[in-house]
């Protein structure tokens, strides 16, 4: 018996991933991460296998399960380029024809439903991985074109543009046909370039940049900054749940949430108000930094867009960095608002960060904030501020939440 | 249960109420022993009908009314609305003009700007400094074609008791038919005289939760003869005026509520005055800064305010802040507006009285029931204090 034979799945979701075949000689670990990933989301569900094998991955999932809700999970993850279900058969040309004119009845029936006016046009696409088969790929096209026109009415081929791309592999036991590809997000697997640590304020932004790095590979863990009693329960509780919605893309997230009130006030008494914004970024930035410091991570960030707002012109992102020694990464800087909506009302975020709960930001920000201060204005604005005592009170309430989103103890 | 470290101190009985030990045990027993429905023709459904006929004897007991006047509904948003684009709907040939105040709650004002968005002419009425309709200003809306005039009995928000029967009186006087006369009770009941026959009242909404029983159940009052058309269309429950299967557990529940409330109603209003009063001189003890919004306390303000809400400023500090302060000491409070610096949503109540914006943006409500004690009066006065020490700069 084959290795890979086990009667009793059937089953099976083809998974391609594109970027991290480039990376040379990483390739392998980028793949093992993304695996491990794939597995985190699928959670010990479906019965799942998942393999890797000649620049694809397959999940097998045992009979009866849930194959849409494995799709939706296993397209969010990061890495993946497109998620198929397949058809897997026997290396037997009945077999493989049968499955070919099932998937073609299937997609025209809902071709009919959906779209009766247009034509039904189909092109097969087939790629032959195991050399010993008997057919070529254009062999294999031209028999499995003819036998779906044989097999069903009112269809036609259509090689440049068709209503369904029935892609065929032939590998070393089996034969895996689908005819439906659902687009993953792509990027880099989470974890695979390491973690940074996030500003999170609840706003629409900030989930947006974590989400962005993500993509690129990053583990992600946030600090909120919290101040009761001006910030109540429902906007803790608003940081909570979008944590929860980014860890289902990261696989896990970790978030910190940092009583900040005192040094809130502290600002307030001490230094002047037009430069209170750019100092509490300031206090904010340090703090997450001796946040990182603490648990080694290299790397902060934010969901700063140049000239949004007037705490983040040129002026003050220089102004709030100076104090720092890590790189703060800036994945919104260069995008407009419009865009950075559009992703969050994709990634699922948006309708969270709308609530109407304020945030430190929001309820401390100055009626006529500088735009324009200089680094020396800056220092001097917080002289008084008795910036090592403030921040060597750290008092922390770190959260973890698994791939489902669901928090961890 | 009980915390020994932050005693939970609960002021804020106008958001809503807990429910009595009796309003549980009936409806746990209504859902074991009697549910049936009510319409159905064997012997269990006409059981379960008794049960609610008599909660709507004690309904009607309570206003002073006939069974044939009530009318139960999801709570006092359903009625409202019932009840004014009913007879919107219904005069609509006599007129298009309708009188309410900027102080009413949501379902009724904004099912009056819903109307005013179909066509018709409203008048919003507006308060004076201790929050109450001004009458002049009625006398100056009303017009020949007005059809309905909605006033609430007791704000939610400064607890101040409108003038119901010298409304009642300027509608008398208006020529031609008087227009239809509601009134949103759901601050009233219990807690102040409801002037039902003497205001020439025609339609009252009232709600469960806010005295004690479940939520999810409410009283319409509608006066013998008056009809209205209903809003949705079904099974013809409550003689057509609301479809929809009898919520029959939650109106057991309002009747042992209703039941209570009844037996207990002058203790009740005298304990609450007390309870103001106390909670009053505490607060101005502990905190000389703060001022009462609505009428102080007092037997010459009796008529004028209810026993049961405390609205208090404490200029400078942020109505919502403040009640975050408060909960972190274990006081739960509100702050009646829903106030947001991005969109400065402003107690629409507050707002309408003239008063300065400081103390709109930090008024916060405490709301008793006589469930509270004078010793979480005193809870709350220091819980205030220690706030105000906190959050006060300079």
């Amino acid at each position: 018996m084959p290795k890979d034979h086990q009667p009793n799945r059937c089953g099976v979701i083809l998974i391609r991933y594109g970027e991290i075949a480039l990376k040379g000689q990483n390739r392998g670990y980028f793949e093992r991460q993304l695996v491990e990933n794939l597995g985190d989301v699928l959670d010990g569900d479906f019965g799942a296998d998942i393999r890797r094998r000649q620049g694809r991955i397959f999940v097998e999932l045992e009979e009866g399960a849930d194959t849409d809700e494995a799709l939706q999970r296993l397209r969010r993850v990061f890495g993946v380029v497109s998620v198929s279900p397949a058809s897997r058969v026997p290396l037997d040309d009945d077999d493989i024809a049968r499955a070919a004119v099932d998937i073609a009845r299937r997609a025209r029936r809902l071709h009919q439903r959906t779209s009766p006016r247009t034509p039904f046009t189909f092109k097969i696409d087939a790629r032959r991985a195991n050399k010993g088969f008997h057919l070529t790929s254009p062999e294999i096209n031209r028999w499995l074109g003819a036998e779906v026109l044989r097999s069903i009415d009112d269809i036609e081929v259509d090689v440049h543009d068709p209503t369904l791309r029935l892609q065929v592999e032939i590998r070393d036991n089996y034969a895996y046909l689908t005819g439906e590809v659902l687009d993953g997000p792509g990027g880099l697997p989470a974890g695979s370039s390491g973690t940074a640590l996030g500003l999170l304020s609840g706003g629409i932004d900030s989930p947006v940049a974590c989400w962005h790095m993500m993509k690129r590979g990053l583990r992600m863990e946030a600090v909120h900054f919290y101040t009761p009693p001006f910030t109540g329960p429902r906007s803790h509780q608003k940081v909570r749940d979008l944590a929860q919605k980014l860890a289902r893309w990261g696989n896990g997230f970790t978030l910190h949430m940092y009583h900040f009130t005192e040094i809130q006030q502290a600002i307030d008494n001490y230094c002047p108000e037009r430069l209170r914004l750019t100092v509490m970024r300031r206090m904010m930035l340090r703090a997450a930094e001796s946040l990182a410091d603490r648990r080694s991570i290299l790397a902060l960030v934010t969901g700063e867009s140049l000239g949004q707002v007037a705490s983040q012109t040129l002026h003050n992102l220089q102004a709030t960095t100076a104090v720092l020694r890590r790189p703060v990464l800036r994945p919104l800087v260069g995008m407009d608002k419009q865009q950075i909506v559009e992703t969050a009302k994709a990634i699922g975020t948006y309708d969270t960060s709308t609530l109407p709960y304020d945030d430190c930001c929001t309820l401390f920000v100055p009626k006529h904030p500088k735009t324009q201060p200089s680094l020396k204005e800056v220092d001097k604005a917080e002289e008084q501020l008795p910036v090592e005592q403030l921040l060597s009170k750290k008092e922390v309430d770190t959260e973890r939440f698994d791939s489902r989103g669901r928090p961890l103890e | 249960m009980q915390e020994t470290k932050k005693q939970t101190v609960y002021l804020d009985n106008s958001s809503t109420t807990a429910a009595l030990k009796s309003v549980r045990r009936a409806m746990c027993q209504a859902m074991r022993d009697n549910y049936a429905n009510p319409s159905s023709l064997h012997r269990l459904g006409m059981e379960a009908e008794r049960m609610i006929e008599a909660g709507r004897r004690a309904a009607a007991g309570l206003l002073e009314a006939e069974p044939e006047e009530i009318y139960f509904t999801s709570g006092a948003t359903e009625a409202n609305n019932i009840i004014i684009r009913g007879a919107a709907q219904a005069y609509a040939q006599r007129g298009s003009h309708i009188i309410t105040s900027q102080i009413e709650h949501p379902s009724v004002r904004l099912t009056c700007r819903d109307l005013q968005d179909r066509g018709f002419s409203v008048s919003y009425l507006p308060a004076d400094e201790r929050g109450r309709v001004r009458v002049d200003r009625l006398r100056e809306a009303l017009r020949e074609d007005t059809i309905l005039c909605s006033i609430m009995t007791v704000n939610n928000e400064v607890g101040s008791i409108q003038p119901l029967s010298e409304i009642g009186r300027e509608l008398d006087k208006k020529p031609g038919p008087r227009p239809l006369f509601h009134t949103d009770a759901v601050q009233g009941v219990g807690k102040v005289d409801l002037p039902l026959k003497e205001a020439g009242i025609d339609a009252m909404s009232l709600s469960a939760h806010k005295f004690h029983g479940p939520k999810g159940i409410g009283v319409m009052y509608l006066r013998r003869g008056l009809s209205v058309p209903p809003l949705q269309t079904g099974g013809g429950q409550e003689r057509g005026l609301r479809s929809g299967t009898e919520n029959t557990e939650a109106i057991a529940g309002m009747t042992e509520a209703i039941e209570w409330l009844m037996q207990n109603e002058e203790d009740n209003r005298d304990y609450l005055r007390h309870l103001r009063r106390r909670l009053a001189e505490l607060i101005q003890q502990a905190v000389p800064q703060a001022v009462i919004n609505g009428a102080p306390p007092g037997r010459k303000h009796q008529d004028v305010q209810a026993p049961h809400i405390l609205n208090v400023s404490v200029e400078g500090i942020r109505g919502e802040v403040m009640v975050h302060a408060l909960e972190q000491r274990g006081v739960f409070a509100s702050t009646g507006a829903a106030c947001s610096t991005n969109k400065r949503i402003h107690s629409t109540t507050l707002a309408s009285m003239p008063l300065p914006q400081g103390r709109i943006d930090s008024a916060v409500r405490l709301s008793m029931s006589p469930m509270n004690t004078v010793d979480e009066m005193k809870t709350a006065a220091q819980a205030l204090k220690s706030a105000a020490q906190q959050l006060m700069k300079g």
